[in-house]
């Protein structure tokens, strides 16, 4: 990582332009139907400027502030995984011929060079277990060839919402790798930093002063605030062991009965993979399209096995979706699924807390009612 | 881990099928049909090769795909049988194929059986109605290579006398030396000439040494789990005995999530496991 330096609040275009004149297509948060999305941003001055979130279990809403800050929020519902893990993608298409004949097509996948803009630390935490599941030893070729031509540039969350929790997983609040390029947001302007070659390239491009030590000062302690000032926590960073062995809990019935098996959860989760494959055929049948598009453990399809479902009430979906995600994913990538982002808290309609879940089902089911 | 065997055929995430044609429909069972496949892409075909035990993706266009194991001679990668019960959307299509008729395949897919580490022991193959097509593979290759192995045993349950396939291989194989195959029907009907009730029952009735025998099963887990609980209480270690799993599997490669048995991707971490492994979870219901 290089020295810092500071880019002045009112040279922040510099960053998108540099960029652009680089073949960059820049993506940015900005405000849309009431949350911060991620979409295609050129003007600096179209970020949020003076938004806040405010989030709690099963709330989202944004919050207006005077300031000039433009990263004082929390994550919006999404960020890098429908960029990279698109929602619905082509995979093949096929043609049959009057004679019979079966004719595959694989999909053109042009390189396309995109800048992400604002990319927050948990959401990096995720692109690392999604580049493993997704570039391991079968590559998917439309995640790689997104994925290949990708700059990040990250900035260290200062605010995190009520529903964060990434200090106790270890993924946040500040940027430590998987960027290119990061930002600590100041009300005088940001602190650059260089993390790869081409970070440090577009970092020798914009027009930065030196840091003062009372700007790393205050970025250090904002930092630091962030993280002490979140108070949900899982009940420890490797709960597979203690999960496996309550598959019998009662508290898989209790949160059955608050669950509706929407998959809210599954679709704002940045680490959630499942997809399922679907034809989109024409109707005389002389060709199709094979698509793949985002799935959910919550459907009654995710779990069918010819002519039966492997689970076939909310009980064993919630149980699936959480043993996975705080168990199986230690054993399929090293470490849990989760990163913290609590975007699983906020989104979820009846407000189920992930943490709240995870710290009952830890505990003996005679203690639970204590909680 | 064991040494596990590997196709040596492509594979990758998301790539299309290849152009496969139905050389020959076998009517097998009332609701059971074997569509006999091969590629059609000379340079396709020449380059596939699997392991017994993998599966392939059959696919339809605009119909969609289906994991099928691989029922044939792995000694002979350019013909490929798939064993097929037509039960949904996929299956009941590819039941109305006959020859020449043309769709998708990819593949092979998956972790088949231990067959190199299985030399030398006693081979114990305990199956369950169609779980008798992902071992066939193995049979043939164990044949093929009989010196090789020692004593076999081959066993096959039915539900319904009428369920079953393949008795004239049962019978050929029957006919090898130091082979024994049994087979059971829990319900026969007036001409069955084999054991009545369960296959696992069957399991104490033939010769083999426990402390130096793999064995290989493949069936409803309920039939597996009893076998493989019978096996160990015969002084098999739950470290020779593997098992053969289904999941729903759609991509092949351990993407789509759809086959997850906990920590495990059934298709690329299976669909052949052994038993040590997972009898922590097996039989669990929702996993």
């Amino acid at each position: 990582m290089t020295e810092a330096h500071c880019l002045p609040r009112a040279r922040l275009q510099a960053l998108f332009d540099r960029l652009g004149e680089r073949g960059f297509r820049c993506i940015g948060p900005q405000v849309r139907d009431g949350a911060i999305v991620y979409d295609d941003l050129s003007d600096a001055s179209a970020l949020p400027v003076g938004i806040g979130t405010h989030q709690a279990p099963g709330r989202y809403r944004l919050e207006h502030y005077a300031h000039a800050r433009c990263f004082a929020w929390s994550n919006g519902p999404q960020a890098l995984k429908p960029l990279l893990f698109a929602p619905e993608e082509p995979l093949w298409q096929v043609t049959r011929g009057a004679d019979g004949r079966v004719t595959f097509a694989s999909i053109e996948r042009p390189a396309q060079r995109r800048a992400v803009i604002g990319v927050r630390a948990c959401d990096l935490a995720a692109l690392t277990l999604h580049d493993a599941h997704f570039l391991g030893a079968a590559a998917d070729p439309g995640y790689a060839a997104r994925r290949a031509e990708l700059f990040i540039v990250a900035v260290d969350c200062s605010h995190p919402a009520d529903t964060c929790f990434c200090a106790s997983t270890g993924d946040g609040p500040a940027v430590t790798g998987g960027a290119d390029l990061t930002l600590t947001e100041l009300d005088a302007g940001f602190l650059v930093r260089g993390l790869t070659d081409a970070g440090r390239s577009l970092m020798d491009a914009l027009p930065l002063l030196p840091a003062s030590s009372d700007d790393l000062r205050l970025a250090k302690a904002e930092i630091e605030h962030a993280a002490t000032s979140q108070r949900r926590q899982l009940p420890g960073r490797n709960l597979r062991d203690v999960l496996f062995a309550n598959l019998d809990h009662p508290r898989w019935d209790d949160v059955a009965e608050r669950c509706l098996a929407c998959g809210n959860c599954v679709a704002v989760c940045p680490t959630c993979f499942c997809y399922t494959e679907r034809e989109d055929a024409a109707l005389d049948g002389s060709h199709s399209t094979h698509l793949r598009l985002w799935d959910t453990c919550y459907s009654a399809e995710h779990s069918y096995l010819h002519g039966r479902l492997l689970r076939a009430n909310t009980r064993t979906r919630y149980r699936q979706w959480l043993t996975h995600k705080l168990g199986g994913w230690h054993d399929q990538y090293g470490r849990s699924g989760c990163v913290g982002c609590g975007r699983c808290i906020a989104w979820c309609p009846t407000g189920i807390d992930i943490t709240a879940e995870a710290a009952a089902l830890c505990k003996p089911p005679a203690a639970e009612t204590d909680t | 881990m064991q040494a596990a065997r590997r196709g040596d055929g492509h594979v990758s995430a998301a790539a299309e099928p290849r152009q496969a044609e139905v050389i020959e429909r076998v009517h097998e069972t009332r609701d059971l049909f074997t569509l006999r496949l091969r590629l059609t892409e000379p340079a396709a075909r020449a380059a596939y090769r699997f392991a017994p035990g993998q599966f392939n993706m059959l696919y339809l266009p605009g119909i969609g795909g289906v994991p099928i194991s691989i029922a044939s001679d792995p000694d002979d990668p350019t013909t490929l049988d798939h064993t097929i019960r037509a039960v949904g959307r996929v299956t009941r299509v590819l039941a109305g194929l006959g020859h020449g008729d043309r769709l998708g395949l990819r593949g092979p897919y998956g972790r088949g059986w231990p067959l190199a580490a299985a030399e030398g022991h006693d081979l114990v193959v305990l199956t369950g109605g169609l779980g008798c097509a992902p071992v066939v593979a193995a049979i043939d290759y164990a044949v093929a290579r009989r010196e090789r192995f020692g004593r076999l045993a081959i066993l096959q349950g039915v539900k319904h006398a009428a369920d079953l396939l393949w008795r004239p291989r049962y019978d050929a194989w029957a006919a090898l030396p130091d082979t024994e195959v049994r087979l059971a029907a829990d319900e026969p009907d007036r001409h069955w000439p084999d054991h009545v009730g369960l296959v696992t029952d069957l399991l104490g009735e033939v010769r083999f040494d426990p402390g130096a025998t793999f064995a290989l099963l493949c069936g409803p887990e309920p039939m597996m789990l009893a076998g493989a609980r019978r096996l160990i209480a015969l002084g098999v270690p739950d470290t020779h005995i593997w098992l053969s799993l289904e999941r729903g599997f759609q991509c092949g490669v351990g993407h789509c999530g759809h086959c997850q048995l906990g920590p495990w991707f059934v298709c690329r971490d299976g669909p052949v496991f052994r038993f040590a492994d997972i009898r922590w979870l097996l039989g669990t219901p929702g996993f």
